[in-house]
């Protein structure tokens, strides 16, 4: 779709037919206190050279080298025909286009990727994508407590196994909504959420959120939290690794009778690293609650003539028609991450991203199991884990790891800041892309700083 | 020209009214809200038991068109809803005054419900709005 700019002279014209004399002048409603004439901390204006040099110099202070760090981004091999495809000038757009059903190519592709993410959570439903795994989980709570309408609470147990900056993301979010975040410590030994330090009458609960596999990377007792949470009337929100559900029980399918909800961070999908961003969020659910899900959802239909077709569907409840009371004030979709998590789905198959997974979840176990021979490491929990694994070191984890990055080795995540109790904790990953040899390498060199 | 039953009592909002023998009463949308707001797909009703007070949202009626809250006509406590509209939301569409009821309340204050507009004043309304 050609970006058109409007000329000085229709602007002019516009501004004529509406009788002001300027752009601001349509501002003039909103209150002066109201508006922030300048932004302090934001240059006023650069060139494109100076904001393409300041970018490069940026890009720089990324630490790059072999990666065993995980935390919530993943480093795994993404085919080279993904980015490829993707970039083509038929799908390269961010949006959902304004006009939707004149793009029935990105609507079918959008509902391809639905259908996807159906099949790969066991849930009803799926939209087209929200920001990133923080923003979903967010979106997964407010929606939690316009759907279970049998609690009047509005108060969310959170276990503290869910990722330190979803939790954020989340309490900047709904905050100001008289929404109530509980959260709930872990078993020290297993790293997960016991379900039997579970209270037996806690009362008014609207949901449970249940991360899978869980920030340590730990497998969390996803049916007896399903169950307890839908026992005690409360919703189960599921939070998982879209690469883990090629192996590990889909939301679906927890406990009697599957999560309600079920959201994640897609970047897994095809999408690399790049500083943080942009990845993509996404989002399923059960039919029951489908008019309360946020964002766009793409429905596949037939025209006047019999032919099939794709459009944007349950739009009556998005923000351009429903205001302060739509479902959310976030209606759209990251449509370039999912054009890419789709090609890279359908290039790898239910049995080629099952192959990754377990090929992730082997190299993690390789790793954990020639660290742990080394003096000084000691493994932290003991349940199953996916590709991530929690160690503890002689020495605080942050030194260990800026040694190592100065051997180009990306070590992991230093825990002591989230987790004060760990100790000098590390959160170490190794997905398909390592070999044997990398992980030797990565072992040899902590060893030598541990010391 | 939408249909105006005499003996119903009407809200500002387009919710009509029924006094019920028994002391509570019927709540449904009017003639004229349905035509605004075009084909019904979807109604959210209150869950029995649940109170509200005069105005609160207490039921989104969503048709293609939009989703539009329905607000509490008089204080009270809801006492059944119409759930046959949940498979068929058009009856609302069809017969907005009878099958297309939505739910039934017991006021907390009768004197409410007198204080709603009369069916000559809700005409005049809908007039307004239309012209």
């Amino acid at each position: 779709m050609p970006f058109i700019p409007h000329t000085e002279e229709e602007i002019q014209q516009m501004l004529d037919t509406l009788g002001v004399t300027s752009i601001d002048q349509l501002f003039d409603e909103i209150p002066a206190a109201l508006r922030h004439d300048k932004l302090e901390n934001v240059p006023t204006r650069m060139s494109e050279m100076e904001v393409s040099r300041l970018m490069h110099e940026r890009a720089h202070q990324d630490r790059s080298g072999l990666c065993f760090l995980g935390a919530g981004a993943y480093e795994h091999h993404i085919p080279a025909a993904v980015w490829e495809i993707t970039t083509r000038g038929e799908f390269y757009s961010a949006y959902t286009p304004y006009q939707a059903e004149a793009s029935q190519g990105t609507l079918q592709l959008l509902y391809e990727f639905q259908s996807m993410m159906t099949q790969l959570t066991a849930m009803d439903v799926s939209n087209a994508s929200l920001y990133d795994g923080g923003s979903a989980l967010a979106e997964a709570i407010l929606m939690a407590v316009r759907a279970n309408r049998k609690s009047k609470a509005r108060r969310i147990l959170m276990p503290r196994t869910v990722h330190p900056m979803y939790r954020k993301v989340v309490h900047a979010i709904v905050k100001n909504q008289g929404i109530t975040i509980e959260e709930l410590d872990f078993n020290k030994q297993g790293g997960f959420t016991d379900p039997a330090s579970l209270a037996a009458d806690p009362g008014d609960v609207t949901a449970l959120v249940i991360p899978q596999p869980n920030f340590f990377g730990v497998l969390e007792d996803v049916d007896a939290l399903t169950d307890w949470a839908h026992q005690h009337n409360a919703l189960a929100i599921a939070c998982v690794n879209p690469t883990s559900l090629a192996l590990l029980k889909p939301p679906g399918e927890w406990g009697q009778q599957g999560a309600d909800i079920a959201c994640g961070e897609g970047q897994p999908l095809g999408i690399p690293l790049s500083s943080g961003g942009p990845y993509f969020g996404f989002m399923c659910c059960k039919q029951d609650f489908v008019r309360q899900m946020p964002g766009r959802i793409i429905g596949k239909t037939t025209d006047l003539d019999g032919k099939e077709g794709f459009t944007l569907t349950l739009q009556a409840r998005e923000q351009h028609i429903r205001r302060s009371k739509a479902t959310s004030n976030i209606c759209t979709n990251q449509g370039l991450m999912t054009t890419a998590a789709t090609i890279y789905m359908s290039l790898l198959g239910p049995a080629g991203l099952e192959t990754i997974a377990a090929n992730s979840h082997a190299n993690t176990m390789l790793l954990k199991e020639k660290l742990l021979d080394l003096n000084g490491i000691k493994a932290v929990f003991n349940r199953p884990e996916f590709h991530e694994t929690v160690v503890s070191l002689a020495r605080p984890a942050k030194d260990v790891i800026d040694q190592l990055a100065e051997e180009g080795i990306l070590a992991g995540f230093n825990l002591a800041d989230d987790y004060p109790e760990l100790g000098n904790a590390l959160l170490v990953c190794a997905t398909e892309t390592k070999t044997e040899q990398d992980i030797n390498e990565f072992v040899e060199k902590l060893a030598q700083a541990l010391a | 020209m939408s249909n105006i039953p005499e003996d119903l009592h009407y809200t500002k909002t387009h919710e009509w009214v029924k006094q019920d023998a028994d002391g509570t009463v019927t709540v449904g949308i009017t003639d004229h809200a349905q035509n605004l707001l075009g084909d019904m797909v979807f109604i959210e009703l209150p869950e029995a038991g649940s109170e509200f007070t005069t105005g609160d949202d207490c039921a989104v009626v969503e048709s293609v068109k939009a989703a539009s809250d329905v607000y509490c006509p008089v204080s009270g406590e809801i006492i059944e809803t119409n759930v046959a509209l949940v498979e068929t939301p058009e009856v609302v569409n069809q017969d907005p005054f009878g099958d297309g009821w939505l739910f039934k309340l017991k006021p907390n204050d009768e004197g409410e419900v007198e204080d709603l507009l009369d069916a000559e004043a809700y005409k005049e309304l809908t007039q307004e709005e239309s012209s």
